[in-house]
């Protein structure tokens, strides 16, 4: 009897630890604390969906999510990810939501020979020339958020704009980006600090410039303020407002509520997408965590999808080349539709006009208009030799 | 001509929502001889008090008084549990505590409410223009943020400098032991102050809740401005903050607005706009060098 019990406990034994051989780890270093930290929430959340609908695994290889904090320092997230590399001895990366800490955290897993797997950021510095085999962004690079505004705002029309954006890199990125594409008048670029909450002085100016319309990138609680505060000017009723994905997402509708009616940005995904994969999305989400999926929620989803595609194909093994390879074929429905990356491993994919309606309930939903590039890649892919 | 005078009433309106955040702020740190930097907090628990209230009864006002509730009685909380230990310790202990609340009251929050910004509407009666001078509209709700900012101004230096109280506050802020040792209780009196103080700044966060983003950490943005404010004014001196913020409230906002285009007389485009843009955010400071420099007490120096 005693044996008996013995030999199930040791057969037990043994079956737990070839599983936990086969398993892969992810560290997922991404931004949960700060304001900023409903965007990793959702990046995570997503992600851990994915997992949870195969049951722990992704592409039949089980899987142990790792998630840690980087609270939007750089500093943090180099030494997590050092933790992670040395005593976890993981491999596999991802969840970096903001593109100052992955610019510390990024050389550092690749000089490790690790796998980079970005949900969100995809600073220019890794698009160009210094790309990486193992470097993968499957969100955007940075300037197609800008990039694809800018297209909207030709596509529209407008021909005398007011160009508004923090006084940083990545604002002056963004104006950089908008006008890429647009090519039509900018009567003014205005640089608002990045710790400002009152733009009353930037909208009196608008009002006497009389621009056809306004491009703003305020992610965030900036964003909101600058909607709520130009509904208040009233001059939502005469200008037209474009804005990049992170200037209007869901959160930041819900949260600026009618201010942010009749909003016009762009992005490469929105919740009403019809295509199936999405529809088992958004329903999932909302069964899963009782809220509404936002953008950055479909970017951890679609991420922990294509690393799936990647795990199937290659047997669950993370080994360079055949990862590599089963990777770039991104052989996988995702929730946006249609998807491939480029010769330095970012999307080639298409970006949509969305715009703020008022929905059934009350409620701000956001509505897919059109499309406004088809098969869009970025200005860096010609400079990578990989 | 009219732009000037729209963007004088913008640095007004500035001026005075900072001067809410800092006539409690100066209270407790000239009075209290406390640093506390958990100020901005009750801010933030204002205007999270006044949302929460005002989607739960869809009424603005039970939303007001719900803010103010909530961050009155908070402030009173923290005074009794952790503040009032802190009155002899040393400025590092104080700074230490209180930002530790920092921390304990955002990990609160999104524990409570949740990460996302949460919604809160202009009232519906406060959401049109109105036209000040011909030609110039004026959102309705910015004038109401004055004169609600006026009117406390104006309120404080009655209370202080009439009421009996106000006459035990500056009294206890001067000789703490001597009004201790006349028989009244100091320790009930810090406990009103500090109370005070905390709805003040929870008013200042409902009032920006319609027009700024209520969300964990807003407290932190304002509290910066908030020092500054106070440093200029005189720690101590209400109407040292209230200079101070109109002041600041005023460099802020035509620094903002005329600086890109004095520098577009000089240089051309992005770059004058670029310049003008870095220039314009430090300015608040410079000024505060300026003034520190001049009367190193501040403009209003509260007597030793």
């Amino acid at each position: 009897m005693i044996f008996k019990a013995l030999t199930t406990a040791g057969a037990a034994l043994l079956v737990m630890t070839t599983a936990a051989a086969a398993q892969v780890k992810i560290g997922f270093i991404t931004t949960l604390s700060t304001p900023a930290g409903y965007l990793g929430e959702d990046a995570r959340d997503g992600f851990n969906l994915a997992v949870d609908e195969e049951g722990g695994k992704l592409g039949g290889t089980p899987v142990q999510v790792i998630v840690e904090d980087d609270k939007l320092r750089p500093a943090d997230g180099k030494q997590i990810a050092d933790k992670f590399l040395q005593s976890d001895k993981i491999k596999l990366f991802s969840g970096i939501i903001f593109s100052n800490v992955a610019g510390a955290v990024v050389p550092g897993i690749l000089e490790a020979d690790g796998i980079y797997v970005s949900p969100n950021a995809g600073p220019s510095p890794f698009a160009g020339k210094d790309c990486n085999a193992n470097y993968y962004v499957t969100s955007w690079q940075n300037d197609n958020l800008h990039e694809s505004a800018g297209a909207l705002a030709k596509k529209l029309g407008y021909k005398n704009m007011v160009l508004l954006a923090p006084n940083y890199q990545a604002g002056k990125d963004a104006i950089t980006g908008f006008r890429r594409l647009y090519g039509g008048g900018v009567i003014e670029e205005i640089y608002t600090s990045l710790d400002q909450t009152d733009f009353s002085a930037e909208m009196a100016k608008i009002r006497s410039l009389k621009p056809d319309a306004v491009f703003q990138f305020h992610p965030g609680g900036q964003g909101i303020a600058f909607l709520k505060q130009w509904a208040q000017s009233g001059l939502k009723d005469q200008i037209a407002m474009v804005v990049a994905a992170p200037s209007l997402d869901q959160r930041i509708a819900a949260a600026a509520g009618d201010a942010a009616i009749g909003i016009r940005a762009t992005a490469h995904w929105n919740v009403d997408f019809p295509n199936e994969a999405n529809k088992a999305f958004v329903a999932g989400f909302r069964k899963k965590y009782n809220r509404e999926a936002t953008i950055y929620a479909s970017q951890g989803y679609d991420t922990a999808k294509l690393i799936g595609a990647a795990l199937k194909a290659t047997g669950g093994k993370l080994d360079d080349k055949a990862f590599r390879t089963a990777m770039l074929k991104a052989d996988v429905k995702l929730t946006r539709g249609a998807f491939k990356f480029g010769p330095n491993q970012h999307p080639i994919q298409d970006w949509y006009e969305i715009k703020a309606v008022k929905a059934a309930d009350g409620s701000v939903a956001l509505e897919t208009v059109g499309k406004v590039l088809e098969n869009h890649g970025d200005a860096y892919a010609k400079d990578c030799k990989l | 001509m009219e732009l000037f005078i729209e963007q004088s009433l913008n640095g007004l309106q500035l001026g005075l929502t900072i001067f809410l955040l800092a006539a409690g702020l100066t209270l407790v740190f000239g009075i209290m001889g406390v640093i506390n930097l958990a100020h901005g907090s009750l801010f933030m628990v204002g205007a999270y008090g006044a949302a929460l209230t005002a989607a739960k009864t869809g009424s603005w006002i039970l939303g007001i008084a719900g803010g103010l509730a909530a961050s009155a009685l908070t402030g009173f909380l923290v005074e009794v549990a952790i503040v009032r230990r802190l009155y002899h310790r040393d400025h590092l202990y104080q700074v230490l505590a209180t930002f530790g609340l920092i921390l304990f009251f955002n990990g609160l929050v999104a524990l409570l409410v949740g990460r996302a910004p949460l919604l809160m509407e202009t009232p519906k009666a406060l959401s049109g223009f109105v036209e000040i001078l011909p030609g110039i509209p004026y959102p309705t709700y910015r004038l109401a943020v004055m004169a609600v900012g006026l009117t406390v101004a104006l309120g404080l230096w009655l209370f202080i400098a009439r009421t009996r109280t106000g006459m035990l506050i500056r009294a206890g802020s001067t000789n703490r032991s001597m009004v201790a040792a006349l028989g009244v209780d100091i320790g009930r009196l810090y406990t009103l102050v500090f109370s005070l103080g905390a709805m003040l700044a929870g008013l200042a966060g409902l009032m920006v809740g319609p027009i700024r983003s209520v969300q964990i950490g807003m407290g932190e943005q304002v509290l910066i401005l908030t020092f500054l404010v106070i440093v200029i004014g005189g720690i101590g001196s209400i109407r040292g903050a209230f200079v101070g913020s109109i002041l600041i409230g005023l460099v802020d906002t035509l620094g903002r607005a005329y600086l890109p285009s004095l520098f577009k007389v000089f240089l051309t485009g992005s770059i004058a706009d670029g310049l003008a843009g870095t220039l314009s955010s430090i300015l608040i400071y410079l000024v505060m060098a300026v003034v520190l420099v001049v009367r190193p007490r501040g403009l209003f120096p509260v007597s030793e």
